[in-house]
């Protein structure tokens, strides 16, 4: 009998995909996958570069794993790893992406010289006073007044937003992007429900807070419904 | 057993001294015993404003060093039978001569003694204030109405919210100059409270008395007919745990022009 093929390509409309057999051992399936594509090199020396996709199905890689496939396929084709997929994750993996959807609450005043720093999102029942700073790697929503620092999406996330009931930080900060307040600060202005977001040309802006429905559709996580 | 009170700011010259000393003096005339603890070892101050700077023996560094006893080198106030003394600050060391533990046992053993233990902390966050903080039991934070006050009372207050065994800190706005707050040059009295949002028990106007008070070594808490001293009297009562309204401040412009002017109804 025939042994079942570890390596199949598929070509779909977005391109083609590699579809590696999750069952058999690391290293059989790296021989296969040698021999497939050298064997099936119909050679088109001067065609350009073509992405793939790799499909592992249900096998955990490790970082040099993941390496050492790449390379293997780039050297044989004129063929670039596009992204390596897998259904699998580590335990490490899946408490950091569960941290980051949290939303961590916290109820105190945050003074001058304190620096909260939480993974996910973090909601604030107090305020921020000048000389504080306030850090999350997800949103920041401020129930009370913002008045010192707070940096959302600092691990590099520009879709993060800031929300407080009165905005009047001396300084935002949203992945990589900072803005300040104005050095004569415009006391009459109405501070109250406001929201920060990067923009399409990357500047922090600040808003009502009911723009973020449309501009960051994500934040609902609530499912069904009416 | 006596009950351990600092009275800290962060800022220099919000007027810790004169809090602690008048607060204390308050307190002696409402018939208890008082210990006044200065710990701003190096820039004492507490006896220049209570009188007493000439009676000094021996030092709170001497103490902690065992080269006298406690009752030795407590300074007796002699306007008050009994009731009031001062624990001087050296002058000719600094902060790190003492640690922080040992000034915990130094004020738990001055706590056997007295009512109320008034500890008067230094300005800043260092060595100075971790000792004046270690043996307190309650905490007064001084500020004045200025935005740079405010901002170290903040700071000084988060300090000591992380600070086991004290309560949470108590404020008391000091120098308020009503014609600045009513004109509204100056921070009021609520926008303080409401950004450091800790418990008011105390404001104090700005008064020259203080000052030429001060400068006579005789805390303005003696002198009854003075704002400044009611408003001293008053935390004192509060601390006891009286209910004392707050002071009324100057709401009106004392000049003859609006004077005439409310008389006819304008105003």
């Amino acid at each position: 009998m025939k042994k079942t093929q570890n390596v199949t390509i598929k070509g779909t409309k977005d391109g083609l995909t590699l579809h590696l057999d999750d069952t058999c051992s690391y290293t059989e399936l790296k021989n296969e996958l040698d021999r497939k594509l050298s064997n099936s090199s119909r050679v088109q020396e001067e065609a350009k570069l073509l992405s793939v996709k790799v499909k592992v199905g249900n096998r955990y890689l490790s970082e040099e794993q993941k390496e050492e496939l790449r390379d293997l396929i780039r050297q044989k084709r004129n063929l670039i790893v596009e992204e390596i997929e897998t259904n699998v994750l580590t335990k490490e993996e899946a408490e950091r992406l569960k941290q980051e959807g949290e939303i961590v609450s916290i109820a105190r005043i945050i003074r001058s010289g304190q620096v909260v720093e939480v993974t996910g999102d973090l909601l604030l029942i107090g305020d921020v006073n000048p000389g504080g700073t306030v850090k999350a790697s997800g949103n920041i929503f401020i129930m009370g007044s913002l008045k010192g620092i707070a940096h959302a999406g600092c691990t590099g996330n520009d879709q993060a937003v800031i929300a407080a009931s009165v905005m009047k930080p001396s300084q935002l900060r949203i992945s990589e992007c900072i803005n300040r307040a104005p050095d004569q600060g415009t006391e009459e202005d109405d501070k109250v429900m406001e929201c920060a977001y990067i923009s399409e040309d990357r500047q922090i802006l600040v808003d009502r807070l009911q723009v973020l429905i449309k501009k960051r559709p994500n934040l609902t996580r609530f499912e069904g419904g009416r | 057993m006596g009950e351990a009170i600092v009275i800290t700011s962060g800022k220099g010259g919000v007027g810790k001294t004169t809090t602690s000393a008048n607060i204390g003096t308050a307190l002696a005339l409402q018939g208890k015993r008082v210990c006044l603890v200065d710990t701003d070892i190096g820039l004492r101050n507490l006896d220049v404003v209570m009188g007493l700077e000439n009676r000094i023996i021996y030092d709170l560094v001497d103490v902690i060093q065992g080269r006298c006893k406690i009752h030795q080198a407590l300074v007796k106030d002699k306007r008050f039978e009994d009731k009031l003394y001062l624990l001087p600050a050296a002058q000719t060391t600094d902060k790190t001569a003492v640690e922080p533990e040992q000034m915990k046992e130094l004020i738990n053993n001055l706590k056997q003694d007295y009512d109320y233990i008034i500890i008067d902390c230094p300005a800043g966050i260092e060595q100075g204030y971790k000792n004046a903080i270690a043996g307190a039991d309650k905490a007064i934070v001084v500020t004045t109405p200025e935005v740079s006050a405010v901002r170290d009372a903040d700071r000084i207050i988060g300090l000591l919210e992380k600070e086991e065994g004290i309560e949470p800190p108590k404020l008391v706005i000091n120098r308020i100059r009503s014609h600045m707050m009513n004109s509204g040059d100056m921070l009021d009295v609520d926008e303080v409270t409401t950004h450091l949002s800790i418990d008011l028990i105390g404001i104090v106007a700005d008064d020259d008395e203080v000052i030429k008070a001060s400068n006579h070594g005789e805390p303005i808490a003696l002198n009854p007919n003075s704002k400044a001293s009611i408003a001293y009297r008053n935390i004192a009562r509060r601390i006891l745990g009286e209910s004392v309204p707050l002071q009324q401040l100057d709401k009106e412009d004392k000049g003859v022009f609006s004077r005439i002017k409310r008389l006819f109804g304008v105003k």
